[in-house]
């Protein structure tokens, strides 16, 4: 980078070199130690996986895939198995998509629109936010304490009525997969909602106002030009929000009835990942802690395939709108 | 666009104000009375179900006989703080069940020499329920074995009504609730069932494949399982169902008298019987006719030789004091049972073998 100069150096001009060089080293130093702090979190997450798959070894060698499709969770004779926690995940974070997503995606477009004045949606969007910010430790308690109660005539009214559905066709109990599919819809909706609204917020107002001129109707709007363009941050707060429903661990835990038990119907007992991992952890003899970081192994992989597909879906229809 | 500038500045205003209300709240609680001298910080992990009472000796010890004993224990579970104390990471650990399997061996091999368990307290686990109406409820050993392999899934299953007469014990289903977490109170418990029960098909841990039921995170899950669902059976440990006022059932033994949980009868359990040299005694079923049958005892393990003389000679003091008549004390307070003198002075026998390095 020096300069080579055949005359002698003014001082106004070595003072400028100093000040470049110093610029320099300081960029460049700032990019490295930006770098490392990025590198760090990668290498982090590398670090996680191979000592979760170091200790998990054990468990992987002995019941290799088996471990998917098997039933069995017995810690005395250490046969493990997971089928009715993944079932349980899956079911439980699909009940709560299913719940959260039309209640998170009606409530981004009501603030992001003028429906109200602003010192009104102001609140609600911040209360929102704290919602997020509660404890699970404490929304597992709520759930026992308050909602468990409250949803009871609820469940006995669906298995009276609409009983003949597998869904429903036991007699309910407490804690179900529904009730934790409920609390965990709680628990992400301020997740879609806030990044919804954002997205929908951040559009460029042309949009708007070019649908307004050719002479859609509000609904019309939202519906065919807002959402579409806003798709890709929409999706990309749904997956965010189930992959925050399939790792949520003491609600889950706490709720969930951990019963290792696979039922068609949501008001039985079931089991998650996650919970399986919070409660059993404590303890758990050494094969049992190598099969919960099987268990953890999987409960990752999982989350893995949901992003690589929010990824693609986010890609197929960004190219649609193109 | 001021406008959204504005609000969003708003935001951070009011998030901040509460970032720094909850710093402040949180922050240091200031300095207590600080012990004079030279402090001696213990550090000890493991069980659960003890944790109350290890928690106030060693609080009550530091009050009035000498605040330079600090005890820290972590009530991370047996199984965790078995690992911790054969990793060295602590200064003894705690558990419900007696040290066995690979972990001894693991032990041995690193230690070169057994590890010292000795019991600081036993327990009861109760049959608590839910039925509106039905106080004393009698559960013959048939009948509880049936409700927890299944067998048995109504209230008004014969058997359970021919056991108590007069009493009106409604057409619902029995829900039986367990803990999901690994537990000493499991532990005790299916011991029980795993000898009186001849179909229990799980074994015996601090974690077992329940057949049938629905689980609860902790003494407290299985509480509110109990309490929020008519027609809920479970077991959780006695002190917890006594604090909570949850109906205890009178257990069958194994003379055929129905006995109601106290801790007085759960101490009939480990009288007259005779104690192995490891203290590794577990109870399943006790002969004592007045004994209540569910009970087991919890064990502190130190090593066999410190390298800190003083540390050991810290944690001595502590375990004797609260086999001692005021750690008794505590314990009766806190519905345990207190260790009979006769297996008291087995243990200052066995704490006299601990070795320190000079």
């Amino acid at each position: 980078m020096a300069a080579t100069s055949t005359p002698p150096e003014s001082p106004e001009v070595a003072m400028i070199r100093v000040r470049r060089n110093l610029r320099y080293y300081l960029d460049q130093g700032f990019y490295y130690l930006t770098m490392a702090f990025a590198l760090a979190i990668a290498i982090t997450l590398v670090w996680i996986v191979i000592q979760i798959g170091l200790t998990a070894i054990p468990a992987i060698t002995q019941f290799g895939l088996g471990f998917l499709t098997s039933t069995t969770w017995d810690p005395v004779q250490n046969i493990y198995g997971i089928l009715p926690q993944i079932y349980g995940t899956l079911v439980s974070a699909i009940i709560a998509l299913v719940v959260a997503v039309p209640l998170g995606l009606g409530i981004a477009i009501f603030l992001s629109e003028d429906f109200l004045p602003t010192y009104v949606t102001t609140p609600i969007a911040f209360a929102i936010e704290l919602l997020a910010a509660i404890p699970s430790v404490v929304i597992g308690l709520w759930g026992i304490f308050i909602l468990i109660p409250f949803l009871r005539p609820f469940y006995t009214f669906v298995h009276r009525y609409l009983g003949w559905i597998p869904l429903f066709g036991t007699e309910p109990r407490g804690n179900s997969l529904l009730t934790l599919g409920l609390v965990l819809a709680f628990m992400i909706l301020p997740l879609i909602t806030s990044i919804s609204r954002q997205t929908l917020v951040s559009l460029p107002p042309y949009l708007r106002q070019g649908a307004m001129a050719l002479g859609a109707t509000r609904w019309e709007t939202i519906l065919r030009v807002l959402i579409p363009a806003g798709f890709s941050g929409i999706v990309g707060s749904i997956m965010l929000a189930l992959g925050r429903a399939m790792g949520e661990t003491m609600a889950a835990a706490m709720l969930v009835g951990n019963s290792n038990r696979i039922n068609i119907s949501l008001l039985e007992p079931g089991s998650t990942i996650a919970s399986l991992i919070a409660s059993q952890f404590g303890e758990a003899g050494r094969d049992q802690v190598a099969a919960l970081l099987y268990a953890g192994l999987v409960l990752m992989i999982l989350s893995l395939i949901v992003n690589i597909l929010a990824e693609i879906i986010i890609k197929k229809f960004q190219n649609v709108e193109r | 666009m001021i406008f959204k500038l504005r609000k969003s500045r708003l935001i951070t205003i009011i998030s901040a104000i509460i970032t720094a209300s909850i710093v402040v709240a949180c922050g240091p609680q200031g300095g207590g009375g600080s012990p004079t001298g030279q402090v001696i910080s213990i550090s000890g992990a493991g069980a659960t179900f003890p944790a109350p009472l290890y928690q106030n000796w060693f609080k009550t010890y530091a009050q009035q006989v000498d605040p330079n004993v600090q005890i820290s224990y972590q009530s991370v579970g047996s199984g965790a703080g078995l690992e911790q104390y054969i990793n060295g990471t602590v200064d003894f650990g705690a558990s419900d069940a007696p040290i066995s399997g690979d972990r001894l061996k693991s032990f041995q091999e690193r230690y070169n020499a057994n590890p010292i368990q000795v019991p600081m307290a036993g327990g009861a686990v109760v049959f608590a329920y839910n039925l509106p109406g039905v106080d004393e409820l009698k559960l013959p050993r048939e009948v509880y074995c049936g409700i927890v392999t299944g067998k048995i899934t109504r209230w008004n299953d014969p058997k359970l009504v021919a056991a108590n007469p007069g009493k009106s014990l409604p057409d619902k289903p029995i829900t039986f609730a367990h803990r999901s977490d690994g537990s000493g109170t499991t532990f005790i418990f299916v011991n029980h069932i795993n000898t009186v029960c001849p179909d229990w098909p799980a074994g015996v841990g601090t974690s077992v494949n329940w057949p049938v039921g629905v689980g609860g995170q902790g003494n407290e899950g299985v509480a509110a399982q109990i309490q929020q669902n008519e027609g809920t059976i479970g077991y959780v440990e006695y002190a917890y169902a006594k604090l909570n006022n949850l109906p205890r059932a009178l257990v069958e033994n194994k003379s055929g008298n129905f006995i109601y949980p106290s801790p007085e009868a759960a101490s009939k359990t480990f009288a007259g019987t005779t104690i192995p040299e490891d203290f590794a005694l577990l109870v399943p079923d006790p002969e004592n006719p007045e004994a209540f049958p569910i009970a087991g005892l919890t064990w502190i393990l130190v090593y066999p030789e410190y390298e800190d003389a003083k540390k050991w000679e810290a944690l001595k003091g502590v375990l004797l004091w609260a086999l001692g008549d005021d750690g008794k004390k505590i314990a009766e307070q806190l519905d345990y049972v207190p260790m009979p003198p006769d297996i008291v002075d087995r243990v200052k026998v066995t704490l006299d073998k601990v070795k320190v390095k000079s």
